[in-house]
């Protein structure tokens, strides 16, 4: 059988690679799924967590993480549409009106 | 090595792949099939680790919802679908050291949970964690005051994404 490690390695490497996206990506909608696989790395590590300790409430954990996410995106990808709409532009670099 | 071994490096290796690519590719709508590939190989590992409801509720959701909403969004910002210019801001450097440090914190700190000790425990008989995942959200002493919540916040949610993108 393969160690929890594996698993728990995995979930790191894939948070790593989505903090790095929303580090380094100029793209707002990019940046956006790169939250997505940051969630995505702490879902898997909770249910690698629930599959080792065989108690249920890291799936629930999950299954509100994905609730959240669901909003998150609805809301967000509004944003993105409606600055889109008004500066015809989603690069993060360029969005700077609040800057002091 | 069994066959659950080689399928968890099987999927593990198209997952990491594929969210590198997400993050490299430089065209948007590209990307968006990337992260619906890694989406469902998450799905195949949440099978893998006996998690059935969470792995179609992650294609249902996340691949069937989230994915698609992401590629009308990039459809809806048609000009920028393919950006000209460079796609990696000035900071990359710092921020790929942050990274590596970052994973190298994360695995030094997971070690610490006794998580390298321990195999998985094999799994008796039929177990039902869709039930059991049920009861616990439904529960008046689990979950279900959260679950509740959750509710109320999505149909927030839904109103303020109406509210935001309307026509003025």
């Amino acid at each position: 059988m393969i160690p929890t490690t594996y698993y728990i390695v995995l979930s790191a490497l894939l948070f790593t690679i989505g903090a790095l996206g929303v580090l380094i990506r100029r793209n707002a909608i990019i940046i956006f799924m790169a939250i997505e696989l940051m969630l995505n790395a702490a879902n898997l590590a909770f249910v690698a967590f629930t599959r080792m300790y065989g108690i249920i409430d890291g799936q629930v954990f999950v299954f509100f993480v994905m609730t959240v996410a669901a909003a998150e995106v609805a809301v967000g990808l509004a944003l993105i549409v409606a600055i889109f709409r008004t500066k015809h532009n989603i690069d993060i670099d360029q969005l700077n009106n609040l800057k002091g | 090595m069994t066959g659950m071994d080689s399928l968890f490096l099987i999927f593990a290796v198209i997952t990491l792949i594929s969210a590198f690519l997400v993050v490299t590719t430089k065209n948007l709508f590209h990307a968006a099939l990337w992260l619906i590939m890694t989406l469902f190989g998450v799905a195949a590992i949440y099978v893998l680790l006996n998690a059935f409801y969470l792995a179609v509720i992650q294609v249902i959701v996340y691949i069937g919802a989230i994915a698609i909403l992401m590629i009308f969004a990039i459809m809806l910002t048609q000009r920028v679908m393919n950006p000209s210019g460079r796609i990696f801001n000035k900071n990359w450097i710092i921020a790929a050291l942050l990274g590596a440090f970052m994973f190298i914190g994360l695995v030094i700190i997971s070690m610490q949970t006794g998580a390298s000790k321990t195999t998985l425990p094999q799994i008796s008989g039929q177990l039902d964690t869709v039930s059991e995942l049920g009861q616990a959200l439904v529960s008046p002493n689990a979950y279900v005051i959260p679950f509740e919540v959750a509710s109320v916040l999505l149909l927030a949610a839904l109103i303020g994404a109406i509210f935001v993108s309307r026509k003025r």
